[in-house]
């Protein structure tokens, strides 16, 4: 690749800083093909070997190779923040790319679900994910490929369940049941006693407190739960719980603001080109046309889609905000927002109207049936697969003393029932490391209560 | 730890790439186990047979790592974009963008298949291990070679068999002695040498025989063919050189190249005795007892003709006396147990009797695991 992007590198940053984007210092990397492939599948540089990937990376190459798919950047917030740019970029679309990348680094540094996590993970989650990477290969080294990998079939696949409102640090449950049996060093006490028996009152009027219940609350931090809790999780399997935690909390907010981040990126990204008066004329032609390439609503040549194309939503909306509202209005909204409030706030029946957006259902195998305009119908249908992660709410109901596991699922909340046979499997996976029986309670086709029970091997 | 890393960090990184490729090689690895866990019925219907076919391809789904999810729904919901107004029915199959797009990363569908090639040598050696099946044993004194066999070292010999690393080991020791001497000369070299040595007949010849009179139907040709495949490699296992004969028979017996073997119908009745006495006559012509193991594996319904009986009995005791072994596979659509035909009954009884024989029932494709379990594992005892 020839580097005649990066002679324009200083100037896009001059660029981006004079229109007000705040950002973490950014390095810049021009990797090969096959580097980009790997990175968007285990959405970090280097992270845990697992099978699982193995699967995703046929996936995309397949994908790649009938040319359905093309990944221009990947970029990590922290700081400083990493971006990858794909070697074959062409100058022009270096770029458009680098551009894009400033406007995702100034994203990730002023929205606040992404300071916060990078408060709690740290600004260096490249090097940390590595790091995981090197601790699981040691674990591997001590205690074979198929335990370690039996940790994380279970570690990963419950990957999205964690709870992003409490801290990544987070303490096992206060333990109410001790503070009712203060200890003798007290000083107090010791005086106490020395009192005599008419001053000190019966201890056995003293109710029994009842102890309390492991979880106090349905728990759906299952990672945490079961690194904190498992009855026999020796440390280096509680270890490589806890990092595909972190590394969790860490791809929360890339997930729960897909839209406004591609969104930002993109509007900013059009924007620079604008204002790149020292572009020659071709190259700024080319950039454009890799632009509306990105943010094209649907398929070459279709006339609806069934999806709809993040960057196009995210860019539209920011435009129409931008040209509403101006710049420092947009800043705030994009510093105190996720795609939830994003949507519901933004999308107004004039946006969707003029993005010819639309409400479909059907039954599973089709036909469907474009529904009638309902605003706020749209929105949810457009949120419903954001909610949880993505992942459908299962809790720890209650530790039995036995050390029994019972899981339960919000079957109300999330509209029906569990699949049965891939839960099924998740439990035998977690089984192997909880070693105490595991139950899940969740509902059939019917309604009818679906208990799963697992069982150690 | 950034220290470590900051100066030339990505260029460590690189080193550890193609990381997708090894997780990719994991993940066959553990469809191969999975494969070899149900490996009778996987290759079952492996349609192979010569030594042609050394790989059997098995169409296996992709692995899928499982997560909490929610049921298929009855009804989807989702959002659009483009030229559709309220009321519009969407097609779903012509639309090329439904596919893995929606959900969430590591949502894909554990739906697709390809194929995975086995060497057969290595689904072989599977099931020995897996169905503990002895290696076979040749008979003890009966089939000798003469062979040449390499023994020792010597300075002179013939160029072909000049042995260069040992050669160049002799140079090094010399060298290394004396500092000042040329490279090679011609007291390193070193040559092998032949020795003749008597060993125990590693060639074998194995009859199939199959009965391809009225009664035998396609579904019995068919088990009758994988079980003489699996028995063939079975047999390979141990013998350098096999030599297959095919023999189908009616009343009459005739052989034929592998390739007519299995298409070949015949009508009217069943006379065993016909295929043993071209057994022996092949035998008696190209492969002599002295030189060779003999082994006969015949499938049939087992319903011969009983104006044939006595015949077949005569003629298969004669020929026992030669073979290291002879089994029966009896083919039938239905019934439980064991063999119970007319020949099954006389393999049953020879069994008895101290020969080296057996007798199986197959009725589908599931048994002929048995089958080739019974037959092997009975042939350390024989």
């Amino acid at each position: 690749m020839s580097d005649g992007w990066r002679s324009y590198l200083a100037r896009i940053e001059d660029l981006a800083r004079g229109a007000g984007l705040d950002y973490h210092p950014v390095e810049f990397e021009a990797v090969p093909d096959s580097m980009m492939m790997e990175i968007a599948i285990y959405g970090l540089p280097v992270r845990m070997p697992h099978w699982s990937f193995g699967v995703r990376y046929i996936y995309r190459l397949v994908q790649h190779r009938m040319g359905l798919s093309r990944l221009f950047e990947v970029v990590f917030p922290g700081n400083p923040g990493r971006a990858y740019l794909a070697r074959n970029n062409s100058d022009a679309e270096n770029v458009l790319v680098t551009a894009h990348v400033l406007g995702h680094a100034d994203f990730s540094s002023c929205n606040l679900l992404f300071r916060r996590s990078a408060a709690q993970v740290g600004q260096q989650i490249v090097e940390q994910a590595a790091t995981h990477a090197r601790q699981i290969g040691e674990a591997i080294e001590a205690h074979g490929a198929e335990r370690v990998e039996a940790v994380l079939d279970a570690a990963l696949a419950l990957e999205q369940h964690v709870n992003i409102d409490a801290v990544l640090a987070r303490p096992r449950y206060p333990d109410e049941g001790q503070k009712t049996t203060p200890s003798d060093d007290d000083t107090f006490i010791r005086r106490f006693r020395t009192l005599g028996p008419d001053v000190a009152p019966a201890p056995a009027t003293l109710a029994p407190v009842p102890r309390p219940q492991t979880p106090p609350h349905p728990e759906r931090d299952l990672l945490w739960f079961i690194a904190q809790y498992g009855p026999e999780l020796e440390p280096w399997e509680r270890d490589i719980f806890l990092a595909v935690r972190a590394e969790s909390f860490y791809f929360y907010p890339v997930f729960a603001c897909q839209i406004m981040n591609e969104g930002w990126a993109s509007y900013w990204h059009a924007r620079l080109l604008r204002e790149a008066e020292f572009l020659p004329p071709q190259d700024y032609v080319d950039a454009i046309k890799c632009h509306s390439d990105v943010v094209r609503p649907t398929g070459q040549g279709e006339r609806a889609s069934l999806d709809i194309n993040p960057y196009h939503l995210g860019f539209s909306l920011w435009e129409r905000i931008v040209a509403e509202h101006g710049v420092e209005y947009a800043r705030r909204v994009m510093e105190q927002n996720d795609d939830f409030a994003f949507i519901r706030g933004y999308l107004t029946s004039e946006a969707a109207t003029e993005l010819n957006l639309f409400r479909y259902k059907g039954p599973a195998r089709g036909p469907y049936q474009v529904q009638e305009e309902d605003l706020d119908a749209l929105h949810e249908a457009l949120l419903k697969p954001k909610f949880s992660f993505g992942a459908p709410t299962v809790a720890v109901d209650r530790l039995r003393v036995d050390g029994t596991l019972e899981l339960v699922h919000d079957h109300a909340t999330d509209g029906r029932g569990l699949d049965h046979e891939r839960s099924a499997r998740v439990l035998d996976y977690l089984v192997k490391i909880w070693r105490r029986p595991i139950v899940l309670a969740s509902v059939d086709g019917e309604g009818r209560t679906l208990q799963l029970t697992a069982n150690p091997a | 730890m950034t220290d470590e890393v900051s100066g030339n960090r990505l260029n460590a990184w690189y080193d550890l790439f193609s990381r997708g490729a090894r997780d990719w090689l994991r993940h066959n690895e553990k469809v191969r186990d999975a494969v070899r866990a149900h490996l009778p019925q996987v290759v079952a219907g492996a349609d192979v047979l010569s030594r042609g076919h050394s790989t059997v391809r098995v169409p296996v789904r992709m692995l899928e790592h499982y997560r909490f999810r929610l049921r298929a729904p009855d009804q989807v919901e989702g959002v659009g974009q483009g030229a559709a107004k309220p009321g519009d029915r969407i097609e779903t199959g012509a639309d090329p963008a439904q596919g893995s797009g929606r959900g969430t990363g590591g949502d894909e569908d554990g739906g697709v298949q390809y194929t995975l090639e086995f060497q057969v040598d290595d689904i072989v050696d599977w099931l020995w291990e897996e169905m503990q099946l002895p290696n076979l044993e040749n008979r003890a004194g009966q089939a000798r070679d003469d062979d040449w066999t390499r023994e020792g070292w010597d300075r002179r010999g013939a160029r072909s068999r000049l042995d260069r690393r040992r050669s160049l080991k002799e140079s090094i020791k010399r060298q290394a002695v004396n500092q000042d001497s040329p490279t090679f000369t011609d007291e390193d070299l070193r040559y092998r040498q032949l020795a003749k040595r008597e060993q125990p007949a590693t060639q074998a010849v194995v009859f199939l025989v199959l009965d391809v009179s009225a009664s035998m139907g396609e579904e019995h040709r068919k088990l009758a063919k994988s079980f003489f495949f699996w028995a063939v490699q079975g047999l390979r296992r141990q013998y350098r050189q096999l030599e297959v004969v095919f023999i189908a028979h009616t009343t009459e017996a005739w052989e034929f190249a592998e390739e007519e073997f299995f298409r070949v119908t015949g009508s009217g009745g069943t006379f065993m005795s016909s295929a043993l006495a071209l057994a022996r006559s092949v035998a008696d012509e190209r492969y002599s007892p002295s030189q060779y193991n003999l082994y006969l594996f015949y499938a049939s319904d087992g319903e011969n003709s009983p104006s044939d009986s006595a015949a077949t009995d005569v003629a298969l005791k004669e020929l026992l006396g030669d073979l290291q072994y002879c089994g029966f596979l009896e083919v039938g659509s239905g019934g439980e147990g064991g063999p119970s035909s007319d020949i099954g009954k006389l393999f049953l009884q020879l069994a008895a009797d101290g020969q080296p024989t057996a007798a199986y029932r197959a009725a589908k494709a599931d048994d002929i695991w048995g089958a080739v379990r019974h037959f092997f594992g009975q042939q350390q005892a024989a």
